[in-house]
């Protein structure tokens, strides 16, 4: 079994060409149907990965499987090498169930799209990449597969190329990523510069011996590691492609921008737990960067008023969550929220896409309001997956969530503590914000469109349900008791066991509860302002504050930050250096060569004059100068 | 040989030397085209003599009949066809000044290597390839010359002849009037 | 022989140069064949010159061949040139010039 894993990415890539070479000439729902069988296939094999897993004894959980070599060039010696053990066993289950759904659901929601089997080439590349990446078994392979899926998120969310605002985001999101990669390749080099070798098995395991705590080549690496994590999980300061990648379907959206690729910078850091618990700073700026993100974008989402924007912004405060998590040491509580929130943020977004399709497109919230009644299913599925967000027990959110919460006050690094629960309470009063204003409140859905509002198909539908079932139940089935439940013994030996700081149960349900209290703060905050539609403190504090609230809604400016900062210098830079430099200097000797090389052509043309005489003459003088010398040389 | 015979023959050499030289000159001066290759026969008839006095006789009579009699007849009749008039002197033309100058500097110069090159010839000493005078007068100078010329040379020979044939087409196509 | 080699090859020499100097010199192009015609009649001197002081008569097959190509290029020679006279009206050199550049 081991041996075929290469085959859970396998499968998707098998799709891809299938798809890319034959897509067109398929009819269209064979095309769909070949995407959901790859991602079916690879469901399949993941979940027998799991059970192959399950069956070893628990310390005898990891195998690596080396496929082909790769490079061998010098002291650099690569494979094609796949590593099964808890943690990736764990990511291939949510890459394969979650993305499986979304095949699903994208059969319907692209159903009418022009470009259909494209559409779905580029999904299964992604999950082939996607898979590649949880599963390499060293940094090389582990870097293809993140910048494939970079690859596909261009390519995915500028699927609608023609339109300008989505290629441009797409531009914007593949060049942001690609500042990310610039660190992690400085860390690539310096690993293989320190350990001589990329194998994770290498690496990890000399770790202690070859690196001081603390010293500068551990902090280099791990920091050079983080910023490749900053760009691809979109936090302070490269998240801001992620608002934009909106501008892609919304499967894609769910897929890529909440369920999956953005959380590869989690995995990343999390599978190099042993490299950053070697720089004990640089974990402290991750934590740090991390609950600085959960607090900035949940702020910002608080007035967006584009129904996909604020699950964007929400997905960026969760993955700091994720990173809090990373930064005081619980790299599995970390993982498990990455598990939980891909479920309840693909289904937030998937019922954004299904409100959207209902309604024939509109985005703005201020344009819907009182969907429940005509979107039953979606509302359902909606109010479930938001109050896992909020961190609602028994909900799936509240289980990881909180385990990370509790991890940071554990540490004593109550700071983060604090601004993480600041964070929590802004999340569940604009999730709420966003339920009540587009399936409560008052009616403001366009008068045209109302006549086509309808529920979603059952092809659209049924993944909504199954990803709420997992939304509910996946926290308190695998996470339960908090740190010690099944996932937990699961995964940990993957993790070294890294001393995670234990607290009592009191302080436990004690944090517990001040969670709850605050989210049901948040939510009620929510229910007060915006269940009825009419209510006036909205309007009266974004009056009041209005510095703050235009600050909010422009994003604090970080677009225009950036682009009068480095875009525009860059740009202007451009051009200066192409008129000063490719134009003069470039083109001018090229073009000098050239007047040169005719010059010499009317000049020695001026020997061709056509008359024979002429020629005869320089015979002349030739035979004459031979002559002579045969003459004089005597 | 005795000083007569060989008296006669500077003096023979001496003028057909003198009238090749002077009417090679106005061949080359001349304004008129028909006055040059008149002299131009001349020239040529003086060669055919010293042709004979080097006793190659059947040189002399194919250089009469086919240089002097044949291929300056057919300038001669080319030259009354396009009916041309006199020529202006070279010199007069500025333009072509340079290049007369020039010209003229050069082949003094270079007859003036010539010379110095032709008396220091010296000859090998011995039999040479054997042809004597007295064998020719023996053998007959057509005969050993034709001798020579079906054996060792006969593979030119038929190429040439393959040259008139080709000379003969080329010229009846280049002088065709197209056809409109 | 009373007149040696050498005076024949300066004679043949004289009369080649002055073949040469009607080429450069002159602008009719009659008068320039004419001149090459003078060329290779020197040229047949030599041959002959040397053949008959080296007792061999393989200079005079040769001069043989150089009569029979030389009126065949005559042949042909006159026919370009009334071609060209046809279509041009000129035998002035200066004027065909159209290989200039």
């Amino acid at each position: 079994m081991p041996d075929l894993i290469w085959l859970v990415p396998g499968f998707p890539l098998l799709g891809f060409l299938v798809l890319v070479f034959g897509g067109r000439r398929m009819p269209r729902r064979a095309a769909g149907a070949v995407a959901c069988a790859a991602a079916g296939l690879a469901l399949v094999y993941a979940l027998g990965a799991l059970a192959f897993l399950l069956r070893q004894p628990a310390d005898a959980r990891r195998v690596t499987v080396a496929l082909a070599p790769w490079i061998r060039a010098g002291n650099l010696d690569v494979s094609w090498g796949f590593l099964l053990d808890p943690l990736s066993a764990v990511m291939i289950l949510v890459v394969t169930g979650v993305g499986f759904l979304i095949h699903v659901y994208s059969v319907g929601y692209m159903g009418d799209d022009r470009d259909y089997p494209r559409f779905f080439a580029y999904l299964n590349l992604f999950m082939a990449c996607m898979l590649m990446l949880v599963l390499a078994d060293n940094y090389l392979v582990m870097f293809l597969g993140w910048e494939g899926v970079g690859l596909c998120s261009y390519l995915l969310i500028g699927f609608w190329y023609e339109k300008q605002s989505a290629s441009d985001a797409g531009k914007k999101a593949f060049i942001v990523n690609r500042v990310g990669d610039a660190g992690f390749l400085l860390a690539l080099f310096l690993i293989f510069h320190t350990f001589g070798s990329l194998d994770f098995d290498s690496v990890f395991g000399q770790a202690v011996t070859r690196l001081d705590p603390g010293g500068l080549v551990a902090v280099l690496i791990a920091l050079g590691l983080f910023v490749g994590a900053t760009g691809k999980s979109a936090q302070l300061p490269l998240y801001v492609w992620l608002p934009d990648a909106m501008e892609g379907p919304t499967p894609v959206s769910a897929l890529i921008h909440a369920a999956t690729m953005v959380t590869a910078g989690v995995y990343m850091v999390a599978r190099s737990s042993a490299l950053f618990d070697m720089a004990p700073g640089v974990l402290l700026l991750v934590a740090v960067v991390g609950a600085l993100t959960a607090v900035f974008a949940a702020t910002i989402a608080c007035v967006q008023n584009d129904i996909k924007r604020v699950v964007a912004y929400s997905t960026i405060s969760q993955l700091g969550y994720m990173f809090l998590g990373c930064g005081v040491g619980a790299y599995a509580s970390a993982v498990f929220h990455l598990g939980t929130h891909a479920f309840f943020k693909a289904l937030l977004f998937l019922g954004a896409g299904s409100v959207i399709h209902a309604l024939g497109g509109e985005q703005d919230i201020r344009k819907m309001g009182q969907l429940r009644k005509k979107l039953p299913i979606t509302r359902a599925t909606f109010l479930l997956a938001s109050l896992a967000n909020a961190g609602i027990v028994p909900l799936a959110g509240f289980w990881s969530k909180d385990e990370i919460l509790a991890a940071a006050f554990g540490g004593h690094h109550y700071l983060l503590w604090a601004l993480g629960s600041a964070g929590a309470l802004l999340t569940a009063f604009y999730m709420f914000r966003l339920y009540y204003t587009v399936f409560e409140g008052k009616d403001h859905v366009d008068r045209h469109a109302a006549h086509h509002v309808h529920e979603s198909p059952p092809v659209m539908a049924y993944p909504l349900i199954a990803l709420a079932v997992g939304a509910c139940g996946v926290g308190i089935i695998f996470g339960f008791p908090p740190d010690h439940g099944l996932y937990h013994r699961f995964v940990a030996p993957a993790f070294g066991g890294a001393a995670v700081h234990e607290i009592g149960t009191g302080t436990t349900v004690g944090l517990a509860l001040v969670a709850t209290i605050i989210a049901l703060a948040g939510i009620a905050l929510a229910r007060a302002w915006y269940r009825t539609g009419a209510h006036p403190a909205p309007s009266r504090v974004a009056e009041r504050y209005r510095g703050l609230y235009t600050t909010l809604v422009n994003k604090y400016w970080v677009d225009e930050a950036y682009d009068a900062a480095v875009v525009e210098p860059i740009r202007r830079g451009s051009v200066r250096l192409w008129k000063a430099f490719d134009e003069a200097i470039v083109d001018g000797m090229v073009n000098r060569v050239g007047d040169w090389v005719q010059g010499w052509a009317a000049g020695l043309g001026r020997f061709q004059t056509g008359s024979v005489p002429t020629y005869v003459l320089s015979f002349l003088v030739g035979a004459v100068a031979v002559l002579g010398y045969f003459l004089l040389a005597r | 040989m005795s000083g007569a015979a060989s008296l006669m023959e500077v003096a023979l050499f001496a003028v057909l030397a003198l009238v090749a030289i002077v009417a090679a000159l106005v061949v080359i001066t001349h304004r008129h085209p028909v006055y040059s290759a008149l002299c131009l026969v001349i020239t040529m008839l003086s060669i055919a003599f010293l042709f004979l006095l080097l006793r190659s006789e059947f040189l002399w009579v194919m250089q009469i009949t086919v240089y002097a009699g044949a291929v300056m007849v057919l300038f001669l009749f080319v030259i009354m066809l396009l009916d041309l008039r006199r020529e202006e002197r070279p010199w007069r033309f500025p333009e072509n000044r340079l290049q007369v100058g020039v010209g003229t500097l050069l082949a003094l110069a270079l007859v003036a290597e010539l010379i110095v090159m032709a008396v220091a010839v010296r000859l090998p000493g011995g039999a040479g390839g054997g042809i004597s005078p007295e064998v020719v007068a023996a053998q007959g100078h057509t005969q050993l010359l034709g001798r020579l010329l079906y054996t060792e040379y006969v593979f030119p020979f038929e190429v040439t002849s393959v040259i008139l044939l080709v000379a003969i087409v080329g010229a009846m196509v280049l002088a065709k009037k197209r056809v409109e | 022989m009373a007149v040696g080699l050498p005076a024949y090859l300066v004679l043949a020499a004289i009369l080649f140069v002055i073949g040469v100097a009607g080429v450069v010199t002159r602008r009719n192009i009659l008068i320039i064949f004419m001149s090459v015609e003078l060329m290779m009649n020197a040229v047949n001197l030599t041959f002959v010159a040397f053949s008959s002081f080296l007792r061999a008569l393989d200079g005079q097959v040769f001069v043989f061949f150089i009569l029979v190509v030389a009126a065949a290029e005559v042949v042909v020679g006159l026919a370009i040139i009334y071609a060209i006279f046809r279509h041009r009206e000129t035998v002035d050199v200066t004027d065909m010039n159209l290989m200039k550049g």
